[in-house]
């Protein structure tokens, strides 16, 4: 068992619940104990560096700081508090006078930050602590067949912290495959949703999730293996039916986010799997594999 | 400092990560490579060749930089590591600090947003969104309520906020900075 400290940000409290769920589902059949920061607060994202960037870095630092005492490794699974938590070490470290400001606010509360957290991606976790070997080894219900596009959105690859490649990444591409699914060319894979903006830029986020989606359905996806980021996830899914209505067509592909993948593939059920969360649902494309079907049919092809 | 005069550049270059404005060889790649530079009157690279001609009134009464979505690639790739995602969103914060009023919703939507977090100590979405919503077309928010309601159905909505105790640390940190601890 491999303990780590968690910070699941605040999306996942709300939009990001499915991702969320499955995340909690997995850890134990992969030996990884995710151990929630207790009362963390927002890290600022990146609307607060448009606000105020001092300001910004001192409330993503007292994250920080509840992650130091622990002595753990600080996992999160949103690709912007990745970003955000890993911008604000860096600059902390090249900029003395942001690093001055932000320990005099931390001390003021009591807290302070020495520069030490390892921040990790989950999906990075995944990837290099469970490791392919061992996922293949754990997988009991094989998603053989099953075409997916592997959306890793854009703050989990950049700006390049070295995790995967910050142009065409293929580390869920690897994870897939490790599940017996068959990951499609997807061009688009590391491009942005818009998510930032979806909010007042609403046209904008949904000509980019439509490009995502017609890129993932030309190229013969069933459905979208997305990134654990809650933004990404919730773009894909829960804005289908906007680009639908938007550009008159009929997209009704499934986004599973990795951690519901992976329960599935460890034959989990649905509810760990936290199917019911997603707006489009993933059901009947899974069902032969919930009934063994696809199994069957792969040995029947086999002979 | 540059040049010990405070000059439009030198603002923006003593924010953090901003230091290097000057170092930009004006190559475009980040014009080239931005997610949606067709909606910037001005991209990425002539706004940086604008903040250093000193046209403060030009970038901050634009529309431009607001549509940084934050995908980094202009970061991954500038050849002069220069980080104009972080050039973009410090100006953001300039322009709301000086009172501009650049023709975007997107500075509501960062107030409301930033409102959140010093309210709750974390974003609580469906307050953030009716706040945004309140401030800017209340009608619009009709259009995304089908959305609201999915989301809603699909339990993914909650509509009270969670009760953090941080929040009144968050809050102390705020004022801290706010009234300059070392400045």
């Amino acid at each position: 068992m491999k303990y780590y400290a968690y910070y699941p940000g605040c999306s996942m409290e709300a939009t990001g619940a499915p991702v969320e769920k499955a995340i909690h589902a997995i850890a134990k059949p992969l030996d990884i104990e995710l151990m929630e920061l207790e009362d963390w607060t927002c890290c600022g994202s990146s609307p607060f560096s448009g606000v105020d960037k001092v300001k910004a870095m001192a409330i993503t630092a007292r994250v920080l700081a509840q992650a130091e005492k622990t002595g753990l490794d600080l996992v999160t699974p949103c690709s912007s508090c990745y970003t955000i938590l890993r911008e604000a070490n860096e600059l902390m470290k090249e900029d003395h006078k942001l690093a001055w400001q932000v320990h005099e606010a931390l001390v003021s509360v009591g807290l302070s930050y020495n520069g030490t957290v390892n921040i990790r991606h989950i999906v990075e976790v995944i990837y290099n602590d469970v490791g392919l070997e061992a996922l293949a080894a754990k997988v009991k219900r094989p998603l053989t067949g099953l075409k997916v596009a592997c959306y890793h959105g854009c703050q989990q690859v950049r700006p390049d912290y070295g995790f995967d490649d910050s142009e065409l990444p293929n580390w869920l591409d690897n994870i897939a495959k490790s599940l017996g699914a068959e990951p499609v060319n997807f061009p688009l894979k590391a491009r942005c949703c818009g998510s930032s903006l979806v909010i007042s830029e609403t046209g904008m986020a949904i000509d980019l999730i439509h490009k995502l989606l017609q890129n993932a359905q030309d190229n013969g996806a069933q459905c979208v293996l997305s990134t654990t980021c809650p933004l990404c996830h919730t773009a894909l899914d829960a804005y289908q039916s906007q680009v639908n209505s938007r550009f008159k067509t009929k997209y009704n592909l499934p986004v599973l986010a990795v951690s519901q993948f992976i329960a599935i593939a460890l034959g989990l059920d649905e509810k760990a799997a936290a199917l019911d969360y997603n707006v489009v649902s993933p059901k009947k494309l899974l069902a032969p594999y919930f009934s063994g079907k696809a199994s069957l049919a792969k040995a029947e092809s086999a002979t | 400092m540059i040049n010990g005069k405070t000059t439009f550049l030198n603002e923006v270059a003593s924010i953090p990560a901003c230091d290097k404005i000057n170092e930009c060889v004006q190559c475009g790649v980040c014009s080239g490579s931005c997610t949606t530079a067709e909606h910037w009157e001005y991209p990425p690279r002539k706004i940086i060749a604008m903040v250093r001609a000193g046209m403060k009134d030009e970038v901050l009464n634009s529309n431009s930089i607001w549509y940084c979505v934050s995908c980094y690639l202009c970061t991954a790739r500038c050849p002069r590591n220069i980080k104009p995602a972080n050039i973009m969103h410090a100006l953001e914060a300039i322009a709301l600090k000086e009172g501009y009023k650049p023709p975007t919703k997107t500075t509501t939507m960062y107030r409301s947003f930033a409102n959140s977090i010093e309210k709750n100590g974390r974003i609580y979405e469906f307050g953030f969104m009716l706040d945004y919503f309140f401030k800017t077309n209340p009608f619009a928010a009709l259009k995304m309520l089908p959305l609201a309601l999915s989301l809603l159905t699909h339990k993914r909505m909650p509509l009270l906020p969670k009760s953090v105790k941080g929040k009144d640390q968050l809050n102390k940190i705020f004022h801290n900075i706010t009234t300059g601890g070392s400045r």
